[in-house]
């Protein structure tokens, strides 16, 4: 057992130190541009008319503790952000926190439904390839996965969006049917957002589609040669029985294993997927953010993106430990 | 899988193997055309593609007629623009009574190849001053900028910030997995959960965030360079951990121990004995990264946040192709959408086949 709280104990403290590296890199950002938050803030002020002094100045660096050391800030914001409060939007008037909250969850939703279509679409198509190996339909899928890792999503989308269009009269920025947009939350709704998402979920999913079936087909056909495969062949077992019996279950391990490589692809994808597709989420909420240097929406974005897929990734070392006890004792 | 045959040295043997991935075989042809591309871009192009046409915004692309009146005379027809009197749209139509003949080895704008002045290009229009843009090929921009003259000089930009950023993250990830996979220990352990923290964060609103921090003031090669080197800092993770794979398997090799009983010092054997023997890992990574590359500029140049305009890129290119209902009305937009496919794929491809072939043993 000691093995084992040990394996959780360093993915625990590994994450810890991931996040914190995450918040450094976030409160670079947000310092990176020229000028300091109070100056863009005086501009803005300026622009409307309200124009400030140099004391007032000099009392709102204060005020927002800028004339402190960078190291002192950085614990300041720190600080704010484990209270919950990742400052306030200027470009909004509203706190990040408020307008992350209300599209992080529709990022989540497109992830994540981009993983379990992988997951559904990945499972036959693999134990066909391999159970048929070297057949047309096998290469077909082989040169299709080629393709789908290699084309980058925002071209993907841009096609998929443009013909969709084009030629099918689509607009896939709705995630709404007209019906349900102002209906508050039921079945029907949910079935119909899901609906909506699947076009996005797709494109996104196809990279990871593509790569597990890679690794599923080339698990399955080691597993395939093994001695009680021949033994089960040679009792006249079912070729389909034969797979789906024992050798599937060996050769599932990817699809949790992967996880903690495609989450952050993911996550990933999605902001560029829905900025082409103009979905709800926060992708393009980062984008306008980052266009009017509004660096503590941005950062916040960057922050809780960010941190979470490291504690998806974390849940699925946790699983895998769980489900694979090699990966417990390699460990 | 591969014969083995008696005598062949390992170079043959990989290239056999790669040979028979038939669709990285195709793709070494594509890169090459490519990279021809990016030397002969502004020989290839016949119009100045930073030169706006305020009079041709947005014209149609325009086809070629090769024969005139029964003999080879290759010409466009002359464009008349006018406004829809009940749609106000800006309409453009051929007036096939004026011919403007297309030349080989025509003269144009002046560029600099290879160190030397020019202004020869492969085509170009005969009669007028290419400056008042007769001839589009893939049509114009909004701001009547030839599109085929800007694809080719984008494609030289992407296409070489994909080189360097590769080459830049190469020399990060060879330590770094040299270094890491030789000394394992505490070494190995602080090189490891380093790349695992960076590959534990999602991308693209990183790049997004670090981008957009480049000021605006800068210029084209600072800001070009920035980006290379963003790109490049997040992604040279790939290659160390395939390194670091490979070198601790070397490592206890009886070669290198014998290296070692011979008095070889660490920084010779890792040079000498183990690198070598991982070059064909490392030129199928490195192929493979190449894509990355050009996909995160182009992903980056198409939110607007990596290369700006005035520079030239298939990101910068794609950007204008963002808006849907001006794509509807000139889909010509969506041109640079095909290089950038082509070279992503191909570079993909090739790297697949190295990847097979890299190992023709096993």
């Amino acid at each position: 057992m000691g093995s084992v709280s040990n394996f959780i104990l360093r993915r625990l403290a590994l994450s810890v130190v991931t996040i914190w590296v995450i918040s450094v890199i976030s409160y670079v950002i947000i310092q990176l541009p020229p000028g300091d938050f109070v100056s863009s803030y005086v501009a803005q002020l300026a622009q409307s008319g309200a124009i400030g002094s140099g004391d007032d100045l000099a009392r709102l660096r204060a005020d927002y503790g800028l004339d402190q050391p960078m190291f002192i800030r950085y614990a300041h914001w720190a600080w704010g952000v484990l209270r919950g409060n990742l400052g306030w939007s200027l470009d909004w008037g509203r706190p990040v926190a408020d307008l992350i909250g209300e599209r992080i969850g529709m990022t989540l939703l497109l992830s994540l439904t981009a993983l379990a279509l992988s997951w559904i679409l990945a499972l036959p198509i693999a134990v066909y390839c391999a159970a048929n190996r070297g057949t047309p339909g096998d290469y077909f899928f082989a040169t299709l996965g080629l393709t789908g890792v290699a084309l980058p999503n925002f071209l993907l989308s841009l096609g998929v969006m443009y013909v969709g269009y084009r030629w099918f009269n689509l607009d896939f920025s709705e995630v709404h049917s007209p019906q349900y947009a102002t209906a508050p939350p039921s079945l029907g709704k949910g079935l119909d957002l899901l609906w909506h998402l699947l076009t996005p979920a797709l494109i996104l999913g196809l990279a990871t589609t593509a790569r597990l079936i890679r690794v599923l087909r080339a698990n399955l056909l080691d597993e395939l040669e093994k001695p009680y495969i021949v033994t089960a062949r040679a009792k006249g077992m079912r070729e389909l029985n034969l797979i789906l019996k024992y050798p599937l279950r060996v050769a599932l391990n990817p699809f949790v294993s992967t996880i903690g490589m495609t989450l952050p692809q993911l996550v990933s994808g999605s902001i560029i997927v829905s900025l082409v597709m103009n979905l709800p989420t926060v992708g393009p909420l980062l984008l306008r953010a980052l266009q009017a240097q509004d660096m503590f929406l941005a950062s916040g974005i960057l922050l809780i993106l960010a941190t979470l897929t490291v504690l998806g990734t974390l849940v699925s070392d946790l699983l895998l430990a769980w489900l694979d006890p090699r990966i417990r004792l390699a460990a | 899988m591969a014969e083995l045959v008696p005598g062949a040295s390992q170079w043959t043997l990989i290239r056999r193997r790669f040979l028979k991935h038939r669709l990285a075989a195709v793709s070494t042809v594509v890169v090459a055309l490519l990279y021809l591309v990016v030397v002969f871009a502004d020989f290839l192009a016949y119009a100045d593609p930073a030169a706006p046409n305020p009079g041709r915004p947005l014209v149609p692309p325009q086809p070629i007629h090769l024969f005139e009146d029964g003999h080879f005379a290759p010409h466009v027809h002359a464009l008349h623009r006018w406004r829809d009197p009940q749609t106000f749209e800006m309409r453009y139509a051929p007036d096939p009574a004026t011919r403007i003949p297309v030349v080989l080895w025509a003269h144009g704008y002046t560029y600099r190849i290879l160190g030397f002045k020019a202004d020869r290009h492969l085509i170009g229009v005969s009669g007028r001053p290419a400056s008042e843009g007769a001839l589009f090929i893939m049509g114009a921009d909004s701001l009547g900028r030839d599109l085929f003259s800007r694809i080719l000089l984008a494609i030289r930009t992407s296409l070489v910030i994909g080189l360097a950023a590769v080459a830049l993250s190469l020399s990060l990830g060879l330590v770094m997995g040299t270094i890491s996979g030789y000394y394992g220990g505490l070494v190995d352990l602080l090189i490891q959960r380093l790349i695992e923290i960076l590959r534990a964060i999602p991308t693209i609103p990183l790049w997004m965030g670090l981008a957009a921090a480049i000021p605006a003031t800068w210029s084209i090669t600072a800001v070009y360079f920035t980006v290379t080197l963003i790109i490049a800092l997040i992604g040279w993770t790939e290659l160390a951990r395939e390194l670091r794979g490979r070198i601790m398997a070397l490592r206890n090799e009886d070669y290198v121990l014998a290296a070692e009983l011979a008095g070889s010092g660490p920084g010779r054997i890792m040079l000498v004995h183990l690198l070598p023997a991982c070059t064909s890992h490392i030129i199928a990574t490195t192929t493979l990264a190449i894509p990355a590359m050009i996909a995160s500029e182009t992903a980056l140049g198409f939110l607007g946040l990596g290369l700006r305009p005035p520079a030239i890129s298939l990101g910068v290119l794609l950007n204008g192709a963002q808006n849907l209902e001006a794509l509807a009305l000139s889909p010509w937009l969506l041109w640079p959408v095909a290089p950038t496919a082509a070279a992503i794929l191909a570079f993909n491809f090739i790297g697949d086949g190295l990847r097979d072939a890299a190992d023709p043993y096993a």
